[in-house]
């Protein structure tokens, strides 16, 4: 390396941010720039030319397309209501358990209830559709034993089942997180002020409505945030259980798998890039606008407190 | 028990609901790993027993060991995470000190630009990634998933490193500098070793989601020789849907390096996890 000149050009500042930030640079940030500049084009005769909002005038304009988007949009909203609804209620109540003091085995039950987090979907996706399926009837057979035979249904191949059903197998293997960090912000609060509020008379169930839950609000707002996230961009779960079509009758049909389907095509439908990036696009703002709502909406409104 | 104490109910309901929701969580796992030991008939028969003597078989794990190339998507998927996890760690390791120690113009904007990376997810870019990968002949080796994986792990992992550095004491540093250290060697040998256990919480959290992902795999590196072992099994068990042992077993076989994985780290993951690095 040349000597840097007397005076700070300092060299290694930049030669300890190179690397990441061209690797970042390069991969990350500038095909994401450049998948939002690619869908304001459209390829005709096998050539790529300027169409400006085109593309997303058929998106939300013509109905075999705005109909599908509607479809995946909203099926993707009742995915991510479901995650806040039963994933984070439940991770909550894991969590105030295991922090109770004194509770005997909790390292094993917090290690035993994150193992299927680190499956991947292709197994959680396969697994279930087997343990759910009616040809090995593992699930029916579970049924008749307590007596509920007859609610049994083929949850996975039937229109209203379906998605909700993939939701709760979503929210089954993603418990842990939620489980993880709420329990890691209920033990940082101290034992004084528990105690402050025990000497107030405030114990069991009411020091966790009174005292810890609203101390562990920041924690929810950012499993929230990170549950959005994930949702809006998720993929793998569908398509390992229900395929690219995300059947039945695109009943689980989720922004991820639409962009998969458009981009890559499916059966007679040709694979188009330039509707891929405008589908991409809009998944990039409505997740701009559930961060930019935590950033300023909520994380503003919550106060952090620092022991 | 050596003691005799009064068990409070209170105590015996978080265990109820422990053990209930612990159930739960493992109980596919469980059916899976039995059913893949077992006869076709058994499975169907009694899916719920363990494999005795008689319905004993390895005739899945047979099929898929003919079949599949499983020895090399397992190999795949070990060498994009292991690299990986290596450029994640040193360039992140580098470009976190150079924002943690050093004080120059543009700090604060670097640091956010590296940080946009954290909430939006790499995939929203995957139209012009192919196009790119395609146009620079990656497509289909491990180059195209490594580089993905590590521009998709910098941000978090710069985030959380430059935590920590800020915590490494100055004078320790200027020491060094006393010494005749070069900033680099200060890096490499006195800050590095100091950040050890915030490396490992890194590297944990960025390994699960990198083994485990479909998206890239099936997008950029679909060909068998470069397939990774989620792909390779999920093309498996698509086209062998009907063979219910082979199906089982290869399930089981993506299900046991994971587990392996978890075993070891555990301890690590779940520190880090509640230590909160992640806040």
């Amino acid at each position: 390396m040349a000597a840097p000149s007397k005076q700070k050009t300092r060299w290694h500042i930049a030669v300890f941010l190179a690397p990441a930030v061209l690797v970042y640079t390069a991969v990350m940030i500038y095909p994401l720039f450049n998948t939002l500049r690619l869908s304001l084009y459209s390829e005709i005769d096998q050539e790529r030319i300027w169409v400006g909002l085109q593309n997303f005038r058929t998106l939300f304009g013509d109905a075999i397309w705005s109909d599908q988007f509607w479809n995946a949009l909203a099926n993707n909203g009742w995915f991510f209501l479901i995650h806040m609804l039963v994933q984070n209620p439940i991770g909550i109540a894991l969590a105030a358990i295991l922090s109770s003091p004194r509770l005997r085995f909790s390292a094993f039950y917090r290690s035993a209830i994150f193992i299927p987090t680190i499956l991947s979907f292709v197994i959680v996706g396969f697994a279930w559709k087997l343990i759910l399926s009616p040809i090995w009837g593992i699930a029916p057979g579970m049924l008749d034993a307590i007596g509920l035979k007859f609610l049994y249904q083929p949850w996975l191949g039937k229109e209203e089942y379906a998605l909700t059903t993939l939701s709760l197998v979503s929210v089954w293997q993603y418990v842990g997180i939620p489980m993880m960090l709420i329990y890691a912000a209920l033990l940082s609060i101290p034992d004084e002020i528990l105690e402050a509020g025990e000497c107030d008379g405030i114990t069991g169930m009411a020091a966790f409505w009174k005292i810890k839950l609203p101390l562990i609000l920041p924690s929810i707002g950012i499993i929230s945030v990170l549950t959005f996230v994930a949702n809006f961009n998720a993929f793998d779960l569908i398509y390992a259980a229900q395929g690219a079509l995300a059947g039945p009758d695109f009943s689980t049909d989720i922004l991820g798998t639409f962009m998969y389907r458009t981009f890559f095509g499916f059966q007679l439908q040709l694979g188009d890039p330039h509707m891929g990036s405008a589908i991409a696009s809009a998944m990039f703002g409505i997740i701009l606008i559930g961060v930019c709502i935590y950033l300023f909406g909520i994380q503003r409104r919550l106060r952090n407190y620092q022991f | 028990m050596t003691q005799i104490r009064r068990i409070p109910g209170t105590a015996i309901a978080a265990h109820a609901v422990l053990i209930t929701y612990t159930i739960i969580a493992l109980f596919p796992v469980f059916v899976i790993l039995i059913n893949s030991f077992k006869t076709r008939r058994a499975i169907f028969r009694d899916p719920l027993g363990l494999p005795t003597e008689e319905t004993f078989s390895l005739i899945g794990y047979q099929t898929v060991f003919k079949q599949g190339d499983f020895f090399l998507y397992f190999q795949n998927s070990m060498i994009v995470t292991v690299v990986s996890l290596t450029l994640i760690l040193l360039f992140g390791a580098m470009a976190a000190f150079a924002l943690a120690e050093y004080r120059f113009k543009g700090n604060t904007l670097m640091g956010l630009y590296l940080a946009l990376g954290i909430m939006i997810p790499i995939r929203i870019g995957t139209v012009a990634i192919l196009e790119m990968m395609v146009s620079t002949g990656l497509v289909n080796t491990l180059v195209a998933l490594i580089l993905v994986y590590t521009a998709q792990g910098l941000p978090l992992a710069v985030f959380i490193l430059s935590e920590f550095m800020k915590g490494v004491s100055d004078d320790l540093k200027n020491a060094g500098r006393i010494d005749g250290l070069s900033e680099y060697k200060i890096f490499f040998r006195l800050v590095l070793p100091l950040v050890r256990p915030a490396m490992a919480t890194v590297a944990v959290f960025n390994m699960i989601p990198i083994w485990n992902d479909l998206w890239f795999p099936l997008i950029l590196a679909p060909a068998e020789e470069v397939k990774t072992l989620t792909l390779g099994s999920q093309v498996f068990i698509g086209q062998f849907v009907t063979d219910w042992n082979a199906v089982l077993s290869a399930l089981s076989m993506a299900i046991l390096p994971v587990m392996v994985l978890y075993v070891i780290f555990s301890r690590q993951l779940i520190r880090g996890i509640t230590s909160g690095a992640v806040k």
